[in-house]
């Protein structure tokens, strides 16, 4: 399993041909309580750079674009109840979304962890 | 992932929009106290203002249940003193409010000594100009005490010396600090610093020696609970805030608690639910239209405003519960049917009530509580409720009588 990250602070972390996306722990700390996340329909399909999520903490609406281009194979519904899954625990309970990856080849564009700590430092 | 925000900015991208305007931002008195206990600074009026420290969450229900402890010095405090006085205190005191009365609704020469009244500023076309206090010196005899907001600070300072012309002093006050210390358990900790404020009033101010200098306190606020906002000079300030902060039972508080607790109070924010264009009456602010006012009608735009309290507005402030994602500023209004018929003018969640509230203008037909609506959020509608404000009751403290 690899995790690469976006200049915007998605994360995705590949296993396979499926894509778990979320965002990163700076991300969280930098939107601060989140209060309501809207998810994508499963079987939707993106484009990278698509938006397909949206994270709202109680100042401000974010928008998450697709990390990489796929199919939406499950969405994280804990999250309808319980959005601060996001703060507490972004890249393991608080995902937003599984994907199934089109290209594998995108991630080669994305940073590894060295790098995102390197552009978030 | 990129981010809008309404008041205050979250910004995720480091080196950014931030950084090319933090350097024609002004900081406060207290700026280093802010960065010192994590506040997230943000650019707000023109000034870097912390939006957060610990979270805006945990802030607003330490507000609600403790004291929080806001840096509003951003505002624009400021005096207006009578320049030949007569010696005779109601005299003068009716004398400094015909310089002021002609450009606001509220009644200003009935004020008492040491009374707060909050008022409008309004133009010809009786649209709101800004919201803010007038107070009346419990000191001295013809002198007014007026805090303005930020963003309107300029034009409104030279709109209220433009009317004092040559017969009285403005001086603007915004170069110390304004605290805000808003909560159930604000008076407590005021009790431990000036006893006496303690005492006073809901909406009247005292000053008192503290310290070496001269605290003025106002039993006022902006989040709908008790609490004081208290003007320190700038010398003074670093200490008062540390005095304040050190008691156990406060906890500085950010823009971002302000707004939501604001929100949950139904009070509105100038620039958002008030502009230019809005009437008092549309704002559902007929309160500040003091009926010695009214009846003389002598205040700017009074023939539209006094039209519109006899056959109703246009449109109306309303509050509205609206289930799923918050409805932000600018968020369209439908009828059941969806027809658009209004906008949000402020809009989040409400960490109290655990659910999204929102200020939105409508046409009156559609204003009385229980009203069905619809919310507009990215394209989809999300059922909304018309809710009497504010969403979360005021506590006030009321003096015994």
């Amino acid at each position: 399993m690899t995790i690469r990250y976006t200049e915007d602070h998605e994360y995705v972390r590949q296993d396979g041909t499926t894509g778990t996306v979320g965002i990163s722990d700076y991300a969280q700390s930098q939107l601060g309580d989140i209060v309501f996340v809207e998810l994508p329909n499963v079987g939707a399909s993106f484009s990278k750079g698509d938006e397909i999520a949206v994270v709202e903490s109680v100042k401000a609406a974010s928008e998450i674009y697709a990390p990489v281009s796929g199919t939406i194979s499950a969405v994280n519904d804990a999250l309808s109840g319980s959005p601060d899954l996001v703060n507490s625990d972004p890249m393991g309970e608080g995902w937003l979304i599984k994907m199934s990856i089109d290209d594998a080849g995108e991630l080669d564009g994305l940073m590894d962890e060295a790098a995102y700590t390197d552009h978030i430092a | 992932m990129h981010g809008k925000t309404v008041a205050g900015s979250v910004c995720l991208k480091p080196g950014t929009k931030m950084a090319d305007t933090s350097e024609t931002l002004k900081n406060v008195v207290l700026n280093d106290k802010h960065v010192a206990a994590g506040g997230r600074m943000v650019p707000f009026g023109g000034y870097s203002l912390p939006v957060q420290y610990e979270g805006i969450v945990a802030e607003h229900k330490w507000t609600r249940e403790h004291a929080g402890l806001f840096d509003v010095s951003h505002m624009g405090p400021s005096f207006l003193e009578l320049n030949e006085k007569t010696g005779d205190e109601d005299a003068d005191h009716a004398a400094i409010a015909a310089l002021v009365e002609p450009i606001v609704c509220g009644d200003i020469a009935r004020l008492k000594p040491g009374q707060i009244r909050y008022t409008l500023l309004l133009n010809q076309d009786g649209g709101i100009l800004d919201d803010l206090m007038i107070a009346r010196s419990p000191r001295f005899a013809g002198t007014l005490y007026i805090v303005v907001n930020a963003a309107t600070k300029e034009a409104d300072f030279a709109m209220i010396s433009g009317a004092a012309g040559d017969k009285a002093k403005f001086t603007r006050a915004d170069d110390g600090a304004l605290l805000a210390l808003q909560g159930p358990e604000a008076v407590d900790v005021m009790a431990t610093i000036i006893p006496e404020a303690a005492d006073l009033g809901f909406m009247h101010y005292g000053s008192w020696e503290w310290n070496g200098t001269r605290l003025m306190i106002a039993r006022s606020g902006y989040t709908g609970e008790d609490g004081f906002e208290i003007l320190v000079p700038s010398a003074f300030a670093g200490t008062l805030w540390d005095k304040l902060v050190g008691d156990e039972r406060v906890r500085p508080a950010g823009l971002g608690a302000r707004d939501s607790l604001r929100l949950e109070a139904g009070l509105p924010l100038y620039g958002h639910d008030l502009d230019e264009t809005v009437s008092p009456v549309e704002a559902d602010l007929g309160f500040a239209l003091s009926k010695r006012r009214r009846e003389a009608a002598d205040f700017p735009g009074a023939s539209r405003i006094l039209a519109e309290r006899d056959n109703g507005p246009s449109r109306a402030r309303v509050g509205l519960f609206v289930e799923g994602a918050p409805a932000r500023e600018g968020a369209e209004i439908a009828d059941t049917e969806g027809n658009i018929i209004g906008t949000v003018t402020s809009g989040g969640f409400s960490p109290s009530l655990g659910k999204a509230i929102a200020l939105a203008f409508v046409p009156p037909e559609f204003s009385a509580p229980g009203t069905k609506l619809l919310a507009i959020v990215r394209g989809r509608s999300q059922p909304a409720e018309v809710t009497p404000t504010p969403f979360v009751p005021h506590r006030y403290f009321r003096k015994p009588a």
